[in-house]
């Protein structure tokens, strides 16, 4: 389903955060990527979700070769993945209400006719009711923002789901309820998942299996982790 | 329970209020808003805090632990309409003026441990300037003192001499932390309140940054961790009190909580239950609105235990309040 070889990726090609990352995901496999915190794995998140581009490397995303990130990325490619991040505020345009957050992809994509239904098969999925479906990200909790979040993110029914610290500042009864819906989702569609996260107790429960972060880069000199 | 057993509750209660350093009586918040709503932040919490123990209060974000915090400091909002006691070293928090706080609560009184040691440090001065800033402010030493003051006070944060020329973004998130608990303690305060210290940490350091602040508790101090990490709670707390829409629900020894005969309060039970390494279950719907709570149990529409008592509010009785708690085991 994904398959990351080689990957450098950072923020200034002369220092780059990591280089020779590896990883892969098979089809309807759920994995957990573990590491401490700034050690690079929601950069390398990000490459998977196609909103960064590697600085050298490979990602293949459903057998197709990614050649293109970010808007410049194949729509089709695009909405094979959904991405959940961790701090909802900061990925969420304050201006909208919830109901509108979650399809503004559908709308995107030109498919307004099936807004209504979709909504009324997501918003019960993610716990989410009409009244909070009428709010502004203000007016509601983080755990509700983040609920919508994940909504959004499974609005074009991806193969693919993303989520990078999703419950990093939930209480433990939201992240259940939100891990409950994300394999509610893959139970029905088949669809992968890769959690990247810090603790380990969770994603250990959550997900097929786990790998760490150091597991994932290439030692000094040597050929790539995966081959 | 019998009546006997709830008299010996109760004597335990009325000691523990005697040698409290904090004691908090029908503490309330309500904030308004437009339109003559009413949000109903806090509702009558009722704790004592003793010097050596470490009471966490726990609960989903939204359910009232910060703005009790707050309260405690003074730092609420200007449409915020408090009642109750909050007796700290005969000083009550909620009626003192900003002057008293000012000068004789913030730093002195109360250390506060900040939810985000980053933001709480000035970016453009070192720890050490910092530290012998907070020494001048807070304690009467004099000027060619306040040197090593300031070292003694990183070294009881276990924060390196070797790192105290540093500027706060050079430092990592643990030492970011440490930096900011030696600034918390500089007053030499008997109360430490730590909202939300661990959030966003890895778990060693999470670990590590509640194992140090247990070190302050065993040296005296009273400490209220705030916070929604429960592992973490479990880790450093001698007693646990569960929050729910506002009102605290459950107050139980630590040991009792975590371990036999676990919480006996319906959502207690449920928030434990979801840990992932317990039954990693939800708690099916939603906490409700603070501004349209029901005159009843807020949790009802949740609970599997409710009946047509619970429409009307349960009182607390030996530290839980259910119509219908969960008959201890043990
Ligand atoms: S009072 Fe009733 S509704 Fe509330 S927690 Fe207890 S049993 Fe459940």
């Amino acid at each position: 389903m994904l398959e990351l070889h080689d990957i450098t990726a950072g923020y200034d090609r002369r220092n780059p955060v990591f280089t020779r990352a590896a990883l892969s995901v098979a089809p309807g496999e759920s994995v957990g990527l573990l590491g401490p915190s700034g050690c690079g794995k929601s950069t390398l998140a990000r490459v998977a979700a196609l909103l960064h581009r590697p600085d050298a490397g490979r990602v293949s995303l459903d057998g197709t070769e990614v050649r293109a990130w970010r808007h410049r990325a194949p729509r089709a490619l695009r909405t094979t993945v959904g991405v959940v991040f961790q701090q909802p505020r900061m990925s969420a345009d304050p201006r909208l209400r919830l109901r509108d957050l979650i399809v503004e992809p559908l709308r995107a994509a030109g498919r307004r006719t099936g807004i209504p239904a979709r909504l009324a098969e997501l918003a019960p999925a993610v716990g989410l009711t009409d009244d909070l479906l009428a709010r502004r990200p203000h007016e509601v909790s983080d755990g509700q923002l983040q609920r919508a979040c994940l909504a959004r993110a499974l609005v074009l029914r991806p193969r693919l789901l993303v989520c990078d610290e999703m419950t990093g500042m939930l209480d433990a009864s939201t992240t259940a309820a939100l891990v409950t819906a994300v394999e509610a989702y893959r139970a029905e569609t088949g669809a992968s998942l890769l959690a990247v996260g810090h603790d380990r107790l969770l994603l250990e429960r959550w997900c097929d299996r786990t790998v760490d972060w150091s597991d994932c880069l290439t030692p000094a000199g040597g050929g790539s982790p995966t081959s | 329970m019998n009546t006997r057993v709830l008299r010996a509750l109760e004597a335990v209660t009325a000691e523990r209020a005697e040698g409290a350093v904090l004691s908090v009586r029908g503490l309330t918040v309500r904030f308004r808003m437009r339109g003559g709503r009413q949000v109903a932040a806090v509702t009558d919490a009722d704790f004592d805090l003793a010097a050596g123990e470490c009471l966490a209060l726990v609960g989903e974000s939204g359910c009232g632990k910060s703005v009790l915090a707050s309260a405690l400091l003074g730092l609420l909002p200007g449409n915020a309409e408090t009642s109750g006691t909050a007796v700290l070293d005969g000083v009550d928090l909620l009626t003192a003026d900003e002057r008293t706080l000012a000068r004789t609560v913030r730093g002195r009184r109360v250390g506060l441990v900040p939810q985000s040691p980053a933001a709480h440090l000035t970016p453009v001065r070192t720890v050490r300037s910092q530290l012998e800033e907070t020494v001048r402010e807070l304690t009467g030493v004099a000027r060619r003192e306040r040197r090593a003051a300031a070292e003694a006070a990183a070294e009881r944060a276990a924060f390196p001499a070797g790192h105290l020329d540093r500027h706060p973004h050079e430092l990592s998130g643990g030492l970011a932390q440490r930096a900011a608990t030696a600034l918390a303690l500089i007053g030499d305060a008997p109360l430490l309140l730590a909202d939300e210290p661990t959030t966003g940490l890895d778990r060693d350091l999470v670990e590590r940054t509640v194992d140090e602040l247990r070190r302050h508790v065993d040296e005296g101090r009273a400490l209220l961790l705030i916070t929604h990490d429960l592992a973490a709670a479990e880790r450093v707390a001698d007693r646990v009190a569960v929050m729910y829409a506002g009102r605290i629900v459950e107050t139980s020894a630590a040991h009792r909580f975590f371990g036999e005969p676990g919480p006996r309060h319906p959502y207690a039970r449920g928030l434990l239950n979801a840990l992932p390494d317990r039954a990693f279950a939800p708690i099916p719907g939603m906490p409700p609105e603070l501004t349209d709570l029901p005159p009843g149990c807020a949790f009802a529409p949740r609970c599997a235990r409710a009946t047509e008592a619970c429409a009307t509010l349960p009182e607390p009785l030996a530290g839980v309040a259910c119509h219908h708690p969960e008959s201890p085991r043990a």
